[in-house]
This record gives C-alpha cells, sequence and structure tokens, in this order.
C-alpha cells in the first residue's frame, strides 16, 4: 500500500494499464495477431482511400467481388498467387535462419531466365516432348535461382558481408541481364520481348483440357499452383520434421549456440540460401512458362517483395504462406483496377507494419490493474 | 521517524516483477559513516533493492528517505544528484571508449566540445585522492577486470557520491585484490562516505561489514546485525533458513588412466591477445580437476579450445590419446566430452526454442531422437519430460520458450542436457553461478556423482570454496598460465591467492 | 577521350545524394539502430521537394518539406523499432514500401510537370581557379554539394570531439551503461533516427531539384538509398570515408553515361556505342561495384576486429531479468 507522507493527493483514476512480459503462449496467439493486423491495416488503408476521395467501403467490396467473386476470378488469384506462393516460401525459408533474402526478385528474374534458356538458346529442341521439355525448364529455372542465391550466400558465410544489400544489389544486375536477352540476342523483331514459346514448353493449363471437361473452360489455372504446393509441402517438412530443419531454426534463434552444438553454420548458409534462390525461381520459371509463355521485361509486379510480406504475415509457417498468398494474389489482382497506382505497394507497407506491431502482443501483456495492487 | 544520523532510510519497500514477488515489505537503514552489508543468497533480492535505490527501478511501494528527505527517483540520474552512486556486478562500461569518457559520460558539462587532455587531468586528480590507479587514457577492453572496477567506483566519486553501492564487487578479484579493495573502502568511510555491501560471501561480510542486513526470498531475516556480535552458522541459517553444512562429503578417488590432455597449448582472446601461453594438463577418469583463478585469465579459452569453439595456434588436445586440436565442435561432442557453458543465454541455449528443442541440442541428429533425416517428436518430448522431473527443472510444460525459464532452471536443463548424455568428459564452467544454496547443492552432487562413475570433470570456477571443496586436484590458472598444482587439503587460502596474483607455486609454498 | 575532369566534377555532383543519404544513415546506426528504409525515404523527400517546386515555385521549401516529409516517415521506423522492440530489418523494409507507395500515390502525374526553379548553382571565385581541383570542387555546383562539404567535417567533429557525440557513441555500443548514468537512450535514438531520415530527404530533394531534375517514379533514385547502406560498412561508419565513397560512386554513374556516347576508347571504336545492348552490362556496374565495396569493408572489419557499433540492430530494454 502506499505510505501516506501527509501530503492530500487529489482524486484519480483508480486502474492503471501495466505492460509485462508474457510468460506463456497460446497456439492461436501468432495467427489471431496476424489476422487483427490484416483488420488494423486493411482500416488505415480505407482512411488513406477516404483522404484521397475514393470510398473506402465500395473500394473494399470492389476488391472482394474482383478477387473471389467468381470461378473466373477466383481463377485468376488463383493465377497471381502461384508465383507468390513459391516466392514466399523462399523468403519464408530463409528468413527462418535470419537470413534477409531480399533478392527473390533477382532469383525470379534468374529462374525466368534460366527457363527461357532451355528454350531459346535453345538448350532442348523444339521436338522434345512436353514433360521432358518442362522438366529441363524447371530444372534449370531452380538451378539459376539456387546459384543466384549462392552467391549472396557465400559471401555471407565466408566474410560475413551483409546479405541485405547483397541481395538487393544482385536483383538490379539479374534485371538489366534479363534485359540484355530480351533486347537483344533472344529479341522477337527488335522488340522489347522474346518470341513466343512452343507449345511443348507450356505448363499445362485447366483450359487444356476444356474438351473433357467444360466447367475448365477459360480457366489458366497452370501446372505452377502443384508445383507451388507440393513445395510448401516439403518446406514444412523440412522446418519443422526434419534434422536439417532444426538446425536451421537453431541457428536462426542463436547462431553461437548452433556453433556450440556442432553444427555447420558455413554450410547450412549455404545450403538455405540455394534453396531460397532456388524456390524463387521456380516462381520465375512458373510465370514464363504458366502465364506469360515469353521471356519479357515486364514479368514481375514486384512479386519478390510482395514475397517478404507473405512471408511475414503467414509467421514463416509454410502452410499459413498458402493462405496468405492466395489472399495477396487477389489484392494484386484486383488492385490492378485501383487508382492511383502506388496504393497497392503502401498498403502492403501498412500490413507489414501493422504485422510487425501485432507481434509485440506476442512478448507483450497489457493488463489492467488496480492501483496500489 | 526517519533517523537524522542515517544517510539512506527505506521502508516497506514492494516490488514486483512478472512471476515473482522480489522485494516484500524490505526495511533497510544505512547510517553515515558504516560499512552496512546486505547478504543473502542468489535470488533473495538484494540486487533488486539496491537498483531500486540507484534508479534503475522504481518501487511498488514504499519510501526512500536521504539524509532525512523524502525522494522518489524516476531515473538513475535522480539518484546520482542525491549522491547515490552504484558499482554495478556486471561493469557498465563502454569497452571501445577511454577511462576518462566514461567517466564523464552522463554529466552535464563540458556543454559541448570535449577538451580531453584537460579531463584526463581531472581524473588522474581524483585517482590520486582516493588512491585508485588507473590510466585515464587507456581504452576499458585493454584493462585488467580489477583496473575497471576501479574506474567504476572513480565514475561515481567523480559524481560526488556520498554513498557508494557496491554489487559483488569481490567475485572478479583475488584474494589481494579483495584486501586492497577493503583498504580502500575502509579509507572512503574514514572520509566520511557511506557504503552498502551486496554479497554472498559470508567471510567477506564479516571481515568489512559494520552492520549486516540479511534478506531471504524476498524478505528480511535480520536487519541492521553488528557484525562483530554475530557469528557465521547464524549467518549462514538467516541466509538460507537451515542448517548449512559447510563441507561436502567426498568419498576418495577411484582413479583411471588420462583421459583429457592439454599439451602445450597456445591460443588467443576475442581481442587478439594472447589468452593460453603453452598451457598443459591432465584430467583422469574418475577425478575431478578444479581450475582456480580470477575471471578474465584465460579460462574461457580454455574451455573454448578443448570444446572446439576456439583456435590453438599450436598444442595438442588430446581425446583418450587422440589429438582433436583445431577440429569443429562436433568432434568435441562425437567423443562424448559435455560442455556446460559459462554463458547460459548466449551460448548454452536457444531462449525462442522450446525447452525440449533445448534438451535434444546435442542428441539430434542421432537415433532414438532421429531415424534418417526425420526427427521423432514422440520421443524428442517423453526424453524431455523425463529430463524435466529427473533434474526438477520448473516449467509448466517442455514445450514453453526457454527464455521463459529462470537462471536457475535454465542451468539446471543444460545440465540435464550435458550429463544425460553418459559423458566421458565434462567440461564445467561456472556451473553454479546464480543458482540458489538448494539447486547448487544438487549440482555439486550430481558432479559428484558422475566422479563416481568414472567421468573426467574439469570444472572452471570463480567460487574457490566449490574448487576446494569438490576438486580432487587444484591448478591455478594465471594470465593463460598454469602457477601450479596443489591439493585441496594441502592447501591454504593465502597459497591460493598468491597463486591467482601470479606468483609461481613453490614460491607461493606454505611457510 | 574521356574528360576526367568533368567525370569527377559530375561525380562530386552526384555523389552528393549518396553522401546525405550515408552521412545520415551513419548517425542512426551509430545510435544502434539500422534504417533500412532510406530508399522510401530519400524517394519521398524527392517527390515532395518537386511537387513544392512545382505547385509553389519554392525550391527551398521544397527542400524543407522533402526533408520534414521523410522526416516523419523514419518517425515510423522509429516507433515500430525503438518503442515495440520489433526486429529492425523487418521495420526498416516496411518503412521502404510505404515510403515508395506513399510517393508514388502522391506523385502521380508530376512527371508531366513543365519547367520549375530549381536549386541555384554557384561558382566559388578564386578557388576555383585552381587548377584541377577548382573544375572539379569549386566551378558551378548546385549549392547542395558546398553543404555537403560543410556537412561532411561538422559531423565527424560532432561524433567525436563533443559531448553529445560521446553520448551517441556510448548509446550505439553499450546502452545499458549510457542508461545507467542517466542517459536517455529511447529519447537519443528516436532523435538520430529523425536525424537520418531528415538527412535521406535532403538527399532526395537534391536528386529532384538539383541533380537529376524531375519526377521519374521509382526510377527518380534508382536504388541509391541500398548502396548508400553499403557505402556505409565500406566507410566503417566514419563521415570522411563515406565522402570519398559516396564520390567515387558518383563519378561512376558519369562514367557510365560517358561511356556509352561515342568516344575513342584507347584508340579503339567505343564499342558500348556502337552495340547498345552492352549498355546494360554498364548499368550493372554500380550494383555490383556496391557488392565488392562491401565485401572490402567487411574483410576489413573481421581482420581489424573493428565493425558496427556494438549495439547496432539490438532493441534496448532496461532491466531484463534473470540470468
Amino acid at each position: 500500500m502506499a505510505v501516506s507522507d501527509g501530503v492530500a493527493k487529489g482524486p484519480h483514476f483508480p486502474y492503471t494499464v501495466r505492460v509485462e512480459p508474457r510468460l506463456e503462449t497460446s497456439r492461436w496467439l501468432a495467427p489471431l495477431t496476424s489476422v487483427g493486423a490484416l483488420i488494423v491495416a486493411l482500416f488505415i488503408g480505407g482512411i488513406v482511400i477516404q483522404l484521397g476521395g475514393g470510398h473506402p467501403l465500395k473500394s473494399y467490396q470492389h476488391i472482394l467481388k474482383a478477387a473471389f467473386g467468381s470461378v473466373g476470378v477466383f481463377n485468376d488469384t488463383l493465377v497471381k498467387a502461384t508465383p507468390l506462393l513459391l516466392v514466399g516460401l523462399a523468403c519464408a525459408l530463409a528468413f527462418r535462419m535470419r537470413l534477409w533474402n531480399i533478392g527473390a526478385e533477382g532469383q525470379f528474374f534468374m529462374g525466368a531466365w534460366g527457363a527461357s534458356a532451355v528454350v531459346l538458346m535453345p538448350l532442348l529442341s523444339k521436338e522434345t516432348p512436353q514433360p521432358i521439355m518442362l522438366a529441363g525448364m524447371l530444372l534449370a529455372g531452380f538451378a539459376c535461382g539456387a546459384l543466384w542465391g549462392l552467391a549472396p550466400g557465400y559471401l555471407k558465410a565466408r566474410f560475413n558481408v551483409n546479405e541485405i544489400v547483397t541481395t538487393l544489389m544482385m536483383n538490379y544486375i539479374a534485371t538489366s541481364w534479363t534485359l540484355y536477352w530480351v533486347f537483344g540476342a533472344w529479341s522477337e523483331g527488335g522488340f522489347q520481348m522474346s518470341r513466343m514459346f512452343p507449345k511443348n514448353a507450356w505448363l499445362p493449363r485447366l483450359l487444356d483440357y476444356a474438351r473433357d471437361v467444360p466447367a475448365f473452360r477459360g480457366l489458366t489455372l497452370h501446372l505452377g499452383i502443384l508445383i507451388g504446393l507440393l513445395a510448401a509441402l516439403a518446406v514444412w517438412f523440412i522446418v519443422y520434421r526434419s534434422k536439417w530443419g532444426y538446425e536451421i531454426r537453431l541457428i536462426g534463434d542463436n547462431p553461437r549456440a548452433a556453433n556450440y552444438a556442432g553444427i555447420n553454420i558455413v554450410r547450412n548458409t549455404m545450403l538455405v540460401m540455394m534453396l531460397s534462390g532456388g524456390l524463387a525461381g521456380l516462381a520465375g520459371m512458373s510465370e514464363i512458362s504458366g502465364v506469360v509463355h515469353r521471356l519479357q521485361g515486364a514479368i514481375s509486379p514486384g512479386y519478390g517483395f510482395s514475397g517478404i510480406i507473405v512471408a511475414w504475415l503467414a509467421k514463416l509457417n509454410p502452410l499459413a504462406v498458402i493462405l496468405v498468398s492466395i489472399l495477396f494474389g487477389g489484392l494484386i489482382l484486383a488492385g490492378r483496377e485501383i487508382q492511383p497506382s502506388g496504393v497497392p505497394r503502401m498498403l502492403q507497407g501498412i500490413i507489414l507494419f501493422c504485422v510487425i506491431a501485432s507481434d509485440v502482443l506476442l512478448r507483450y501483456r497489457v493488463r489492467v490493474v488496480r492501483r496500489g495492487e | 521517524m526517519p533517523e537524522t544520523s542515517s544517510a539512506v532510510s527505506m521502508h516497506g519497500i514492494v516490488k514486483r516483477f512478472p512471476g515473482v514477488l522480489a522485494n516484500d515489505h524490505v526495511d533497510f537503514d544505512l547510517r553515515r559513516g558504516e560499512v552496512h552489508a546486505l547478504l543473502g543468497e542468489n535470488g533473495a533480492g538484494k540486487s533488486t533493492l539496491m537498483n531500486i535505490l540507484a534508479g534503475l527501478y522504481k518501487p511498488d511501494a514504499g519510501t526512500i528517505h536521504v539524509e532525512g528527505r523524502r525522494v522518489s527517483f524516476n531515473s538513475p540520474r535522480d539518484a546520482i544528484a542525491a549522491g547515490l552512486g552504484m558499482v554495478h556486478q556486471h561493469f557498465m562500461l563502454v569497452p571501445s571508449q577511454t577511462v576518462t569518457e566514461n567517466i564523464i559520460l552522463g554529466l552535464e558539462e563540458p556543454r559541448f566540445f570535449l577538451n580531453l587532455t584537460q579531463l584526463d587531468r581531472r581524473v588522474q586528480a581524483l585517482q590520486e585522492q582516493y588512491g585508485l590507479r588507473v590510466d585515464p587514457t587507456a581504452k576499458i577492453w585493454q584493462l585488467s577486470v580489477g583496473e575497471q572496477q576501479r574506474v567504476e567506483i572513480l565514475k561515481m566519486l567523480y559524481r560526488g557520491a556520498c554513498v557508494l553501492i557496491m554489487d559483488e564487487p569481490t567475485a572478479v578479484l583475488t584474494p589481494q585484490e579483495v584486501d586492497e579493495l577493503f583498504v580502500t573502502l575502509r579509507g572512503m568511510v574514514a572520509s566520511g562516505h557511506s557504503i552498502v555491501f551486496i554479497s554472498h560471501k559470508l567471510d567477506e561480510v564479516l571481515a568489512i561489514a559494520n552492520r549486516i542486513t540479511v534478506l531471504r526470498g524476498g524478505r528480511v531475516t535480520a536487519a541492521g546485525l553488528e557484525a562483530a556480535a554475530v557469528g557465521k552458522p547464524a549467518l549462514a541459517q538467516l541466509m538460507v533458513g537451515r542448517e548449512v553444512v559447510f563441507t561436502l562429503q567426498k568419498p576418495a578417488a577411484q582413479l583411471g588412466p588420462v583421459v583429457l590432455e592439454l599439451q602445450d597449448i597456445c591460443a588467443g582472446s576475442d581481442r587478439g591477445l594472447p589468452a593460453l601461453k603453452g598451457l598443459s594438463l591432465q584430467v583422469h577418469a574418475g577425478e575431478i580437476v578444479g581450475v582456480a583463478g580470477v575471471a578474465g585469465n584465460g579460462q574461457s579459452e580454455l574451455a573454448q579450445v578443448i570444446t572446439g569453439l576456439r583456435k590453438c595456434t599450436c598444442g595438442r588436445v588430446l581425446i583418450h590419446g587422440e589429438d582433436i586440436v583445431n577440429q569443429p565442435p562436433r568432434a568435441a561432442i562425437a567423443r562424448q566430452v559435455a560442455h556446460v557453458p559459462e554463458d547460459r543465454t548466449g551460448v548454452g541455449s536457444a531462449p525462442g526454442l522450446s525447452v525440449a528443442d533445448n534438451l535434444i541440442m546435442k542428441k539430434y541428429r542421432n537415433a532414438p531422437v532421429a531415424t534418417g533425416w526425420v526427427l521423432n517428436q514422440p520421443v524428442i518430448r517423453q526424453q524431455a519430460q523425463q529430463l524435466r522431473e529427473e533434474y526438477d527443472i520448473a516449467a509448466p510444460s517442455v514445450e514453453v520458450q526457454a527464455r521463459l525459464l529462470s537462471g536457475g532452471n535454465l542451468q539446471k536443463a543444460i545440465l540435464a542436457r550435458e550429463m544425460s548424455a553418459q559423458p566421458k568428459i565434462i567440461v564445467a564452467m561456472q556451473p553454479t553461478r546464480g543458482l540458489d544454496v538448494g539447486a547448487i547443492e544438487a549440482v555439486q552432487r550430481m558432479l559428484l556423482q558422475e566422479r563416481s562413475h568414472g567421468t573426467a570433470i574439469l570444472l572452471i570456477s570463480e567460487e574457490l570454496e566449490e574448487v576446494l571443496s569438490l576438486s580432487d586436484r587444484i591448478v591455478v590458472i594465471y594470465e593463460g598460465e598454469i602457477m601450479g598444482e596443489v591439493r585441496p587439503e594441502e592447501t591454504t587460502l593465502e597459497q591460493l591467492g598468491l597463486m591467482m596474483a601470479g606468483t609461481k607455486r613453490d614460491a607461493a609454498a606454505i611457510g | 577521350m574521356i574528360d576526367w575532369i568533368v567525370i569527377l566534377q559530375a561525380g562530386v555532383a552526384t555523389g552528393t545524394v549518396l553522401l546525405f543519404a550515408t552521412i545520415g544513415e551513419i548517425l542512426a546506426e551509430r545510435s544502434g539502430v539500422l534504417n533500412l528504409g532510406i530508399e522510401g525515404m530519400m524517394l519521398i523527400g524527392a517527390m515532395t521537394a518537386y511537387k513544392t517546386a512545382v505547385l509553389l515555385g519554392q525550391p527551398w521549401l521544397g527542400v524543407a518539406l522533402g526533408m520534414s516529409a521523410a522526416g516523419a516517415l523514419s518517425l515510423l521506423h522509429a516507433l515500430v523499432a525503438i518503442n515495440l522492440q520489433a526486429d529492425q530489418v523487418v521495420s526498416g523494409l516496411a518503412t521502404n514500401f510505404v515510403g515508395i507507395g506513399l510517393s508514388l500515390v502522391l506523385g502521380e502525374g508530376l512527371s508531366k510537370a513543365g519547367a520549375i526553379s530549381l536549386l541555384p548553382s554557384w561558382t566559388v571565385p578564386g578557388l576555383s581557379a585552381i587548377p584541377i581541383l577548382g573544375p572539379i570542387l569549386f566551378t558551378n555546383h548546385n549549392v547542395l554539394v558546398y553543404v555537403g562539404y560543410a556537412l561532411t567535417p561538422a559531423v565527424w567533429f560532432y561524433i567525436n570531439r563533443t559531448r553529445p557525440g560521446l553520448h551517441l557513441r556510448a548509446v550505439g555500443e553499450y546502452p545499458a551503461a549510457a542508461d545507467a548514468l542517466g542517459i536517455n537512450v529511447y529519447r537519443l535514438r528516436y532523435a538520430y533516427v529523425f536525424a537520418g531520415g531528415t538527412l535521406a530527404g535532403l538527399a532526395g530533394a537534391t536528386i529532384s531539384l538539383a541533380v537529376a531534375p524531375g519526377w521519374f517514379s521509382e526510377l527518380t533514385t534508382a536504388g541509391q538509398g541500398w548502396i548508400a547502406i553499403g557505402l556505409v560498412i565500406f566507410a566503417q561508419w566514419d563521415p570522411w570515408r563515406a565522402m570519398a565513397g559516396s564520390y567515387m560512386f558518383g563519378a561512376l554513374r558519369r562514367l557510365i553515361l560517358d561511356l556509352q556516347g561515342p568516344q575513342i576508347l584507347l584508340g579503339l571504336s567505343n564499342p558500348f556505342y556502337f552495340m547498345p545492348k552492352l549498355g546494360f552490362f554498364l548499368q550493372m556496374l554500380p550494383y555490383a561495384l556496391t557488392i565488392v565495396i562491401l565485401v572490402i569493408g567487411s574483410r576489413e572489419a573481421l581482420k581489424k576486429r573493428l565493425g558496427a557499433p556494438a549495439a547496432l540492430g539490438t532493441p534496448y530494454v532496461r532491466g531484463e531479468r534473470g540470468k
């Protein structure tokens, strides 16, 4: 009890708010905070839209319809979600080890380039049967992305070079590299794009089977989504059930303890960056082969960066990445029609901020207590 | 009614942290010109109480009076302004800055421009006044631990502190340096300062204090006892609440062959300076070799060299005759060398992972915890729960994050992990630091048990009492070299102290 | 032939952008806070400054507003990173997204603006007559370049020879010690993050009102914010080295441009002119060079046991219990 010192105190509010470290966390708290953060972010975004002269409620309704309103639109959402899923996995895996792979965009481009090289150089002849051609493209896409991730990974492992800056710089280099080929050796008639891929280099889409299944007419969803789902399962298994995943998690939590436990941090750094880059490379291959069917300068509306947010919102859980990537796929799809064009990017930033801010709730508890208790 | 001859007076102090009541209505009274010891075991609430006095924490309830005036501190600055200065157990010195820069840090003047030469001279003058020698232009990382402590004291004196709070000051000093410190403290008291001496070491408290207050479990069990009038057993009981046995019953050693041998090891420290200079030692199966020494003389590097965490520039590390020097940590782990590191949270555990995950840190590569590439979750959980019971680790479940464990329980978890792996060699560094007496006894019993199973144990500890009571042989390390080897029953504190301060064994002979 | 004087002169001019951004980040990082949102802050500074100049015809006001806008954005990062103790890397990235997004939104239609008043250029009488150094350093430079000349030694002096600079260093190295002595760690970190943000805004304004006037959406900054972060490591957190690195990069940019023109290189016809597609490889150079200087800087740090301020990137929590 507060000891009176004889000086009269005025009436005061009998309750006070106390912030203290949280001792136990329930399993539902993490997803709950993510969802809460999302709602708050949409709210803030609504305010910004309002300030810009729009109608937030109508805008959001429009987004919902434009993304999930019908089978056709949902199909498009899933198509947009496919690269996000793979890039999200790439980031989630790397971030688990506190390897800040900001270079997913560049690895995406290199994967697309690698897959294109198989078709355009060509590395496999035009007559190659589709499964083999696609397998070759997948391999090339993964390999190029993996190499693009390995370079900064090696620098980090050996010289402790900050991977944030190096992966980012590799983004710019990758774009320049791709543009060189698009404008130059592979350019179609002097235009800024390569020639269209032959049909055996296209990932099969639902509408390819429209003759047997009429419901599939017009649905552009391609095999990439399956690749993404399989990758998600694989990453989940690796991180949570395998010995390697344990090492990754331990390094991410406390590298000194990992070293003490005999884990080879150098090797793991390079392996994880390779796998992360490879996944992003697969995203590039999937987009090239499943959607665009050619190599051009504009193949990514910033998937590599959106992937970071997807990973963080999913709290680095590969299965949650699936859900979040669908959500963001819808946002990107619907957001194409929102003016001005910076809104989706800004919204992503706000969402990320809200998620980070909500992370506080995982570490601290806010309690209202009676004064003097 | 606060007494006017009291320098500081605390009444009814209450301080809560999540899950624990650190101070439970504590009263404390410091008279002017005295050395008042605050005694209690680890976790009793002594540091918390003094952190409140130093302005780092705010009490949930209670009052503080300084020189008869009621005060309330919102920050350490207020406390320092009121003349209270704290010398922390873990020094608050910026390693890359000089002595002078650290001493003037946080002060209002000089207003803007730093004239370091002038300030160096002022610091020099202050040193001479109190007899605390240290080079003002040296950078902190270049100083010895004892010198750093002097800087901390000077820091407070420079700010005009009348009351000095010393938190476990002797933990890092040799017995001789402790004597020097006591001389300094008595000198300061004679010139009008008052001192609070926080400690858990009974002998030192009885040697230096005028009065003693004992804390146990957050409560005062004895306030302001005259030191001359009380004896060690009584104090111990007040501290712990039950009869404390001062010596452990240790069966005779059953020695086996030499399992761990170091030959002429040279290694550098993190700073690049030589830390181990041609060090050699041997440990037999079934014996405990204690390494005594003041912190910072190469103990950390010694443990790291054996366990593969640090490279040697020369020498050999032989496990069962096999040289594993400079091989990665896996080599030592594969040869069943257990390592209880000195840094629990920074090296010995992963705070964000679950307790169960922490417990498998050394075992995850092999069956039954893992089959092939896959971890066996049910086995992990079951083994973790078993260890939790066996080693009495207080945790709501094995799935909670390790950072939620208290220091003592985390240490128990680490010991559980290391000892349950049936090691052949244990390198234990400060295994009982920060534990309460019950846990300390448990740990020491565990070590003795391992010893009787034929495990070779290298015990590196700054607690001389612990080294004396547990070891079969004691080696003293000083500046990276072994000063000598003695048997605990044949040596004295004085001889050990001399060796710890750099005298070789023969020169330090009992005479 | 390549005119090196012109290239170095242009290097100083363009490099001033990097100089401001890098010194701003040095201040923030010295206090212990990693600020990865510089790119977004620069962009918002550039956009705000340009928009003010277009709408109100007041370039200096544009500079001030640009700095304020970037500073405000940095406070967002400060709040999340310092008070909420969130991961500073992710917080910085989020700030980036918000900054870029906001700039694009509010900068709609700007690039089509007409001629605007820019900041004045100035030639120092007397000093500009010095051979070689005169034309490079003192001739026909934008006022902001001279600001850069003054800022570098001023910041160096501040950090190393003043009391507040001592506190700054302490807060970044060992905040617990500073806190125990009554220094308000949170307040100082906020202040220096804000300072870093305003300087990033100044860098942006330098682009859009002085060095490369105009508004080209994201291409306005073209990743210079990220290069600045790499430069901080290369500079080993020292303003003078930051200056050297910034000007070097500036010169490189100009060199790349020149190399794509009709030149005679070493007696041969310029391959880059005749095969313009090779220009893409030239464009890679600044980014590749950043990686190189990062490797150099990191190896130096490893060897000399130097490095970042010890507390960089770690949120400060007072009085953590238990050990």
